[in-house]
């Protein structure tokens, strides 16, 4: 993986330094909380309800064993001895104190890591394909792209106060994991008719409080021209963005004013004046950071002792059968380690999980973790015969719930449990849900179901692009819970439409209930995904499941 | 005559914990909502949370949000700020520790 230079590692220890003098001038009085906030939003410090808030970058979600017990350490030192992790691949600790942030982000450094731009309006933590380098289905990995990227915007003068937050997400593969139709700039990876990998460029996507499914810009983009190209895109956005109303700043609205051909315009012509004189873009740069990405030396080893294993122990095998991915080495897989046991807040994982987790990849794993927008880890280079030592790992650590892509494996941001912008709750909702079907023993027969849930408009949760969302909203003083129904944030990205009228917090979970076991009496059969039998049979029989009476009254 | 408004209280966040505090008819913050100043008169209200986000130095995001009085002192009314008389609910932290 990338490893800092002396150039990168000078840039985070002075912005630690002028962090330090800054929360010791504001503590000491001589700057005003005006003052203070924007110096510690681009350093990733929220105030939120209860406390602080640190949000921590990890880039394009990859970490050494390192980085993680780093993490764990900084989490016991300064922190209830644990983390949050997020669905932009970043991690969040939920109870610093002011005085110590400047000693969190220092420990951060010892480690490549910050939270420099984790917030504020600037192009935010690159995110990319969490199973990057590994996917049996990709063509080239992502990262180096994304580090790329990092750099390139990390301080980027120009783009330091642009109208509103800059997303972008890169995916190297086929299958879209990095939700990148629903990023300001997404890129996909492709290979044009001479074979040449370059990117198709989707700009304009976004959820939040208007959804919208990003739109192609460029079919084919060669690689070199990566950086001049997304610097047109965000200097056009820089300069035609709306800064007169927060909710129609983000690029989606200004394409959607706009229209796509005039940005097509714009951006070419922009393009074209800067990429002659572009001196941001080095193909050699590229190739070294190319070179930090190199996959590791697989092993070859016998997996009959997986097999048998997989055949002896059915808990275990149930666990491969849901954790578990193809990868492109032989003998290899990928493994998902859910970071949502029943009940428990998803996302969170305690120190001790961290250092477990760090031990097995460090062990097990070529060193290598990677943190999804599923808010699961990732262990991306596993050896099948390493397959039951793991398992027996994570079980140790309380990690071993067999449960990726189920009903309980639920997206929720932290709502108003930690959120200051939050309208209502979200964590208890997931933690329900997910202990009634755990109850129900049924969710390994309802099989695949994305169930994602925002306590705002903003979407964090991602509900727009769940095959059932939540959206937590404050009705004149109530907690109150919309629906939508067949969101997909894949390559066939889709909006979920809205059910009907919310349900109250005691009344959302017996909804999802009857919605969740009539969709079993609707499918076609045990393959047909929730979603599939959404897509053939419309909203209509599902919006009945959910509101029992007015089907009632309108069959009457 | 000043308009009778909903009453408040004037709350904030700890500068150094962030934790959230509430301001005192004697000019002091508390942990403890029951302790607040209940303020009833809306030209009041202004002059206190005038008066509060002059304590820039201890205090942090200064508002005034909606409160009734009960047996022991102010209340809150909305969802919101109960949460933020005890903390999260999927762990015991926050003020419900103590």
């Amino acid at each position: 993986m990338y490893i800092y230079n002396d150039f990168d590692e000078q840039f985070v220890r002075n912005r630690v330094d002028q962090f330090r003098d800054q929360v010791t001038r504001r503590i000491d009085g001589s700057l005003t909380e005006d003052e203070f906030k924007p110096l510690r939003l681009m350093n990733g410090l929220y105030l939120q309800l209860h406390a602080y808030m640190l949000r921590v970058a990890v880039p394009y979600g990859t970490l050494n064993s390192a980085q993680m017990d780093k993490l764990a350490y900084i989490a016991d030192r300064w922190d209830r001895g644990y983390g949050h992790f997020t669905t932009r691949q970043n991690i969040q600790y939920n109870w610093p104190e002011l005085r110590d942030v400047p000693d969190m982000l220092s420990a951060l450094a010892d480690v490549g890591m910050h939270a420099i731009q984790t917030s504020g309006n600037t192009i935010r933590n690159v995110t990319a394909d969490h199973f990057a380098g590994a996917a049996a289905d990709e063509i080239e990995d992502p990262r180096p792209t994304a580090e790329l990227l990092r750099q390139w915007s990390t301080d980027h003068p120009e783009f330091q106060f642009l109208p509103r937050k800059f997303k972008i997400s890169v995916t190297g593969a086929k299958a879209d994991r990095a939700v990148t139709r629903a990023h300001d700039i997404g890129l996909r990876m492709v290979r044009n008719d001479a074979g040449d990998a370059g990117y198709e460029v989707i700009i304009g996507g976004g959820l939040g409080r208007t959804p919208m499914v990003g739109k192609i810009l460029r079919k084919f983009l060669p690689k070199s021209d990566l950086l001049p190209y997304c610097e047109a895109i965000v200097s056009v956005y820089n300069l035609l963005g709306r800064r007169d109303n927060k909710y129609k700043a983000r690029i989606k609205i200004t394409v959607h004013e706009n229209g796509l051909e005039k940005i097509q315009e714009l951006v070419e012509s922009r393009f074209a004046q800067i990429r002659p004189e572009f001196v941001g873009v080095n193909p050699q740069l590229l190739s070294q950071i190319e070179q930090s990405f190199a996959a590791p030396t697989y092993v070859e080893n016998a997996t009959d002792g997986y097999e048998a294993a997989r055949l002896a122990n059915p808990a275990f095998r149930s666990w491969t059968d849901t954790n578990l991915s193809d990868h492109k080495a032989d003998g290899y897989a990928v493994v998902s380690i859910s970071i949502k046991k029943h009940g428990a807040t998803p996302g969170d994982a305690t120190s001790g999980q961290m250092r477990a987790m760090a031990s097995l990849a460090r062990k097990y794993g070529h060193d290598e973790l990677r943190i999804s927008h599923e808010q699961n880890v990732i262990l991306p280079h596993v050896h099948k015969s390493d397959l039951l030592a793991i398992y027996a790992g994570l079980r140790a650590a309380d990690l071993a719930t067999a449960n990726i892509g189920l009903i309980s494996d639920i997206i929720a941001c932290p709502g108003m449990d930690y959120c200051a912008l939050a309208t209502a709750r979200s964590i208890p909702v997931a933690q329900e849900i997910a202990t009634r079907f755990d109850e129900l023993k049924l969710e390994h027969e309802i099989g695949p179901l994305k169930i994602k849930i925002s306590g705002c408009i903003n979407a964090c949760g991602h509900h727009h692009v769940g095959h059932i969302g939540i959206l937590g909203l404050d009705r004149a003083g109530v907690e109150n819970y919309q629906i939508t129904l067949g969101g997909d944030g894949t390559e066939t990205t889709t909006i979920g439409e809205r059910a009907g009228p919310g349900f109250g917090a005691d009344d959302i979970v017996p909804a999802i209930e009857r919605l969740v076991l009539g969709y079993l009496d609707l499918r076609e059969n045990a393959a047909e995904t929730f979603l599939a039998a959404f897509r053939r049979l419309g909203a209509k029989p599902f919006i009945a499941l959910l509101y029992p009476e007015k089907a009632a009254r309108n069959a009457a | 005559m000043a308009r009778a408004l909903t009453s408040k209280v004037v709350t904030a966040n700890a500068l150094l914990e962030g934790d959230a505090i509430w301001f005192t008819q004697t000019n002091e913050w508390t942990r403890d909502i029951a302790q607040a100043e209940l303020i009833t008169d809306e030209a009041h209200g202004d002059i206190r949370l005038l008066e509060a986000m002059a304590d820039q130095s201890v205090v942090a995001g200064v508002y005034l949000a909606d409160a009734k009085a009960g047996p022991n002192g102010p209340e809150p009314v909305h969802f919101r700020e109960t949460f933020r008389t005890r903390g999260p609910s999927n762990y015991a932290h926050g003020k419900q520790e103590a």
